[in-house]
């Protein structure tokens, strides 16, 4: 693989994108004419008020929905539906409860056809990282929450994508769990060197994890604001530059 | 603490595991005592109820003989007399009426379910054949197919045939969208989800149809060979009792209890076995 090839893995350019639904005969504008270039290797967060458009910006990045208007680009392709270098976590772990955690962590890797053997020993792997070792072969209903849903990230990892969607993964978590996992997936999006786009309401978890925050406006006549989160990683969440960061965001949403 | 101590200690303490070990054996035989008592006991004080009522004067023997002499009748009747045939005859209908309930319905609910607007279209069909007694629709078929066997096995067919087809369809559409979603994005195509996802996501309404189904297909067989048959353990119900052979009829009832009983545990460990997922431990 050449350099320039290599820099273009999980590139994601999206161009005047809109998507308007209508709810009881009213239309209405959820994103209006976005534009915006994800690098790749990037964490993206992106946060928002509730309703204003995250989870459908997401789909329509999984291929899971259709623009009304405006294209998206992956690594110079258009995105027409699913793609094998996209995987989705979703909010809830969406494990089948009749498979094992060893089966569910391969589920992926069986649709692409990978022989059994060799598809058991990489879901093992990502168990293993995630540290569920002792639970590959339990069921989905005798796992935790958090457990769930660390399941449903590697099932995501096996496939090994160039862009990782997720839509509030930690959402239900408690919140020492929650802590546990931030850290978790920052260490997985540096080891794995994945595009990683997320969906967060947790401003701290946005300023911990992202190379950038996309603040998505409710008002649609206002553009969505793009700021840069420069501090050293590992983050250090009571240091002055994250609190004062923290604060600015909060300041977005007309919080202080 | 000196070594004597010590060592009279350890005894000491051998000696009460032994007796703990003895006082949770006693405890556990008292509490498997008391699991049978609160599962069987009721069933046994019906049975020695049946057995003693006629001898304690407040049952007609006449009527209903006791359960001893039903279980000699019952066991006399499947060696040597006529209810090892009619068994025999039963099994058979049920058994081909069942199957082909199973055999069509399963297949047919699970195109159904997957097919909205079909599903929708037959929907009212379906209700008002379900809702239709199999039984009054027994003379249409006799009309139709004679007084044979294919009269009697296509009702039992009939009725059995709903349970399945429904639920096998609500089963189907039951199935969490967003499984299939997921699977979708990892690239996989109608008939994967439908091997992978849906079809095992659909087992268990499945399994709530079969139970259902041989329930019903029972219930017709009884009901179709006390109507228009001359074997069988149903016909032997109303046979036995027209001959006032007592014992005998009771002893054709309880083997149709004893089979409802068998198909049911049957199925549900058939269950058991395919959808250990949902029911272990
Ligand atoms: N399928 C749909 N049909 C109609 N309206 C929809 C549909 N999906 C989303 N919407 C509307 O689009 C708007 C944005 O929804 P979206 O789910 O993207 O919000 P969100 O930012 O993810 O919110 P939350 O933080 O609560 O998850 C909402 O007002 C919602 O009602
Ligand atoms: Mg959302």
């Amino acid at each position: 693989m050449s350099a320039t090839q290599a820099a273009l893995r999980g590139e994601v350019s999206i161009r005047r994108l809109s998507k308007a639904f209508t709810l009881n005969d009213r239309r209405l504008d959820v994103l209006k004419g976005l534009n915006l270039d994800i690098r790749s290797g990037e964490c993206l967060v992106i946060v928002g008020a509730s309703g204003s458009g995250k989870t459908t910006l997401l789909r329509i990045l999984a291929g899971l929905e259709s623009a009304d208007a405006g294209e998206v680009d992956i690594d110079g392709r258009p995105v027409d539906g699913v793609g094998a270098e996209r995987a989705v976590i979703f909010q809830e772990p969406r494990l089948l409860p009749w498979l094992t955690v060893l089966e569910n962590v391969t589920f992926g890797l069986d649709i692409r056809g990978w022989p059994k053997g060799e598809a058991k020993a990489e879901a093992r792997h990502y168990i293993e990282l995630v540290g569920l070792a002792d639970f590959a072969d339990a069921y989905p209903r005798q796992l935790s929450g958090g457990m769930a849903q660390r399941v449903g990230i590697a099932r995501a990892l096996t496939v090994k994508p160039e862009i990782l969607l997720l839509d509030e993964p930690l959402g239900a978590l408690d919140a020492m769990t929650k802590i546990a996992m931030q850290q978790e997936l920052s260490r997985i999006w540096r080891e794995e060197k994945v595009t990683m786009i997320l969906v967060t309401h947790d401003l701290e978890e946005a300023i911990y994890l992202a190379d950038r925050v996309l603040v998505l406006p409710s008002n649609k006549a206002q553009p969505p604001r793009l700021i840069d989160v420069d501090l050293p990683r590992p983050r250090e969440r009571s240091s002055a530059d994250f609190v004062a960061l923290r604060e600015e965001l909060l300041a977005e949403f007309g919080l202080h | 603490m000196t070594i004597q101590d010590v060592n009279a200690s350890l005894a000491l303490g051998a000696d009460g595991v032994r007796s703990a070990n003895a006082g949770a054996f006693g405890r556990k035989a008292l509490q498997l005592i008391g699991d049978l008592a609160t599962r069987f006991g009721v069933l046994i004080a019906f049975a020695l109820l049946w057995e003693y009522g006629g001898r304690l004067g407040f049952l007609n023997s006449a009527v209903i003989p006791p359960l001893s002499d039903v279980i000699a009748a019952l066991r006399d009747g499947l060696v040597s007399g006529p209810l090892k045939e009619d068994l025999g005859i039963s099994l058979t209908r049920a058994g081909i009426a069942f199957g082909a309930a199973t055999v069509i319905g399963i297949p047919l609910g699970l195109v159904m379910g997957q097919l909205p607007t079909a599903e929708k279209l037959i929907d009212p069909l379906l209700q008002l054949f379900r809702q239709t007694s199999a039984l009054a629709l027994y003379p249409v078929f006799i009309l139709l197919l004679g007084l044979g066997e294919t009269s009697k096995v296509f009702v039992i067919f009939w009725a059995s045939l709903f349970p399945i087809l429904l639920a096998t369809i609500g089963g189907v559409q039951e199935v969490d969208g967003k499984l299939i979603e997921m699977a979708r994005v990892y690239g996989a195509r109608r008939l994967t989800i439908f091997r992978r996802v849906v079809l095992p996501g659909a087992v268990p309404q499945i399994f709530v149809g079969l139970r259902l189904s041989a329930t019903t297909a029972l219930l017709m067989l009884i009901a179709a060979e006390m109507i228009g048959a001359n074997h069988g353990v149903g016909f032997q119900v109303m046979n036995a009792q027209y001959n006032f052979q007592i014992p005998l009829m009771f002893a054709s009832i309880v083997l149709l209890a004893l089979l409802g009983l068998a198909a049911n545990y049957a199925i549900l460990g058939l269950q058991r076995r395919l959808c250990r997922w949902n029911s272990a431990g």
